[in-house]
């Protein structure tokens, strides 16, 4: 009789470990997705005033384009928090992807070696924020579905674990239509 | 930048996956259509397929034993068995731990440069679906040689390599590049280096096996303990297994692609880029040079283009590594409409 009870409360013991590992272990992917990002994020900032400097010369006649994204920009880099970051970020990815639309109109950029250069920086940017965001919020719904069902939901709760936040474009980013931002094609 | 791409050659040869008479999309796909539901379909027929080898292999193993040495009744262990897995496995290390550096060097792959932009460009796209796939960025080889193609290698994803032939630069665009990457991370992320070494072991220690049951028999084979009829059924196992095996190892290997395909939709939650880069792959003819048939199912399509591989009928499926490109097309523009 003791040796049994003494099996069951090993296995309820081993069993909570392997809950709670299981719970720390996503809670810290959830956090180097969100790390991803922000490296990410960071990168754009950079390459934006690159970018705005580059152009600015052919395109005097868009200065309100381009103020709009420097503007856009420094709202980002002022951004903390999930929420508002993701917000700023949306904002600025919709002023770029105007800016970029409409640098479709002057051949003279396409031309431009260094120009074409930038795009690809900015393209693989815009792809890795996309991708980072992708990982982060599925592993949220990883994370937070674990968090919900049985049994780890018993402990989730006793233990401090809360439900992560998804980083989620507003209605503005959503409406605007995918921008391809490679002009070669 | 890759704007000079294909020009699609003409020649007897029919265009893989464009148009074959029958429809590419499949209104209703068996076993569902988006990617989840494919990667579960590929990982339980996985399953299925390396469990019904592993139970062939001991079955043939012991029925060998019993034939031959007496087991379980004269010997405490199935010698013959455990022998033909070891050897096996043994034979398999050097590959499993050094595979990545073979095939580069039998390839002769050489490290992308990044101060060349189109090098670039594949570097951005591997760095972003290393992103989207939570891996660590694999090293990013090139091959010259003019066929498009591209493969991954390395037994995890610390020690993984991609590499991605000229022919592939010039044929792709961006979307499309994307798709074949992210195909090759899949194969990392799903850890089929792993799978197929499995696959690799198994198939050769039912081939030991089978060999050294012919060779005892043709020496005369000394200690038959079986009663006739045992013995007749012991070597009806023995004719059929090297090919069974063969058929085996193909059938997962083909899974992994599919599974791979499935996967590569995750990252890039695109199936339309890689199915427009496998109709690009299929049009182009030529073989790559430097491939032999030990790197082949490296590859994202078969790069030996035998001709078996472009006949249509389940005979030529079956003793491929690769699911025919058509296949994998359909089911991927199914994806795409299916969401």
């Amino acid at each position: 009789m003791a040796t049994v009870v003494l099996l069951v409360i090993i296995a309820a013991v081993a069993a909570l470990v392997l809950l709670y590992n299981g719970l720390v272990q996503l809670q810290n992917r959830v956090r180097n997705g969100w790390q991803q990002i922000d490296v990410q994020l960071k990168r754009r900032h950079d390459l934006i005033p690159n970018l705005v400097d580059t152009v600015k010369g052919a395109m005097q006649f868009e200065r309100d384009t381009l103020e709009r994204v420097m503007a856009a920009r420094a709202r980002a880099v002022a951004a903390s928090g999930v929420q508002q970051t993701a917000a700023a970020e949306a904002a600025l990815s919709q002023s770029l992807g105007r800016l970029l639309a409409v640098m479709e109109n002057y051949p003279v950029l396409r031309a431009n070696e260094n120009i074409l250069q930038l795009q690809e920086e900015l393209t693989t940017t815009e792809n890795q924020i996309a991708f980072a965001r992708q990982f982060y919020n599925d592993t949220v719904m990883q994370f937070n579905t674990r968090q919900q069902v049985v049994p780890a939901n018993l402990i989730a709760n006793f233990f401090g674990f809360a439900p992560a936040e998804y980083f989620r474009a507003d209605d503005a980013d959503r409406a605007t239509p995918g921008v391809d931002l490679s002009l070669t094609r | 930048m890759n704007a000079t791409a294909a020009e699609p050659r003409t020649g007897p040869r029919r265009a893989v996956g464009v148009d074959t008479g029958r429809p590419l999309c499949p209104a209703v796909l068996p076993g569902g259509s988006n990617f989840y539901a494919r990667q579960a379909l590929n990982r339980r027929r996985t399953a299925v397929l390396v469990a019904t080898f592993v139970a062939g292999v001991v079955a043939l193993g012991l029925a060998i034993d019993a034939a031959w040495i007496g087991f379980p009744t004269e010997t405490a262990w199935p010698v013959a068995t455990l022998v033909a897995l070891v050897v096996a496995l043994c034979s398999c290390l050097t590959s499993y731990f050094g595979g990545a550096t073979l095939v580069l060097t039998s390839l002769h792959a050489q490290p992308l440069r990044p101060e060349v932009p189109e090098h670039r460009q594949v570097l951005n796209i591997v760095t972003e679906l290393a992103l989207a796939a939570g891996l660590p960025p694999p090293r990013v080889f090139l091959i010259a040689d003019p066929a498009p193609n591209a493969l991954a290698a390395g037994r995890d994803p610390e020690h993984s390599v991609i590499a991605v032939t000229q022919g592939l630069l010039n044929l792709l665009d961006r979307e499309e590049t994307q798709g074949v990457v992210a195909h090759e991370l899949a194969h990392i992320g799903n850890r089929d280096t792993l799978t197929m070494t499995t696959v690799a072991v198994l198939y050769g220690a039912a081939v030991l096996l089978a060999d050294w049951a012919r060779r005892s028999l043709a020496l005369g084979g000394e200690r038959r303990r079986a009663s006739a009829l045992a013995l007749l059924l012991v070597l009806v196992l023995v004719a059929v297994a090297p090919l069974l095996s063969r058929l085996l190892a193909m059938a997962v290997s083909r899974q992994r692609e599919y599974l791979a395909d499935a996967t590569a939709v995750q990252f890039t939650r695109n199936p339309l880029g890689l199915a427009r880069a496998l109709e690009k792959i299929g049009l182009a003819t030529s073989p790559l040079r430097a491939a032999t048939r030990a790197t082949a199912p490296f590859f994202i399509s078969d790069p030996l283009r035998r001709r078996v591989d472009d006949r249509e009928g389940r005979v030529a499926d079956l003793l491929s590594t690769h699911p025919p490109l058509r296949q994998r097309i359909a089911i991927l523009r199914a994806m795409a409409h299916g969401r």
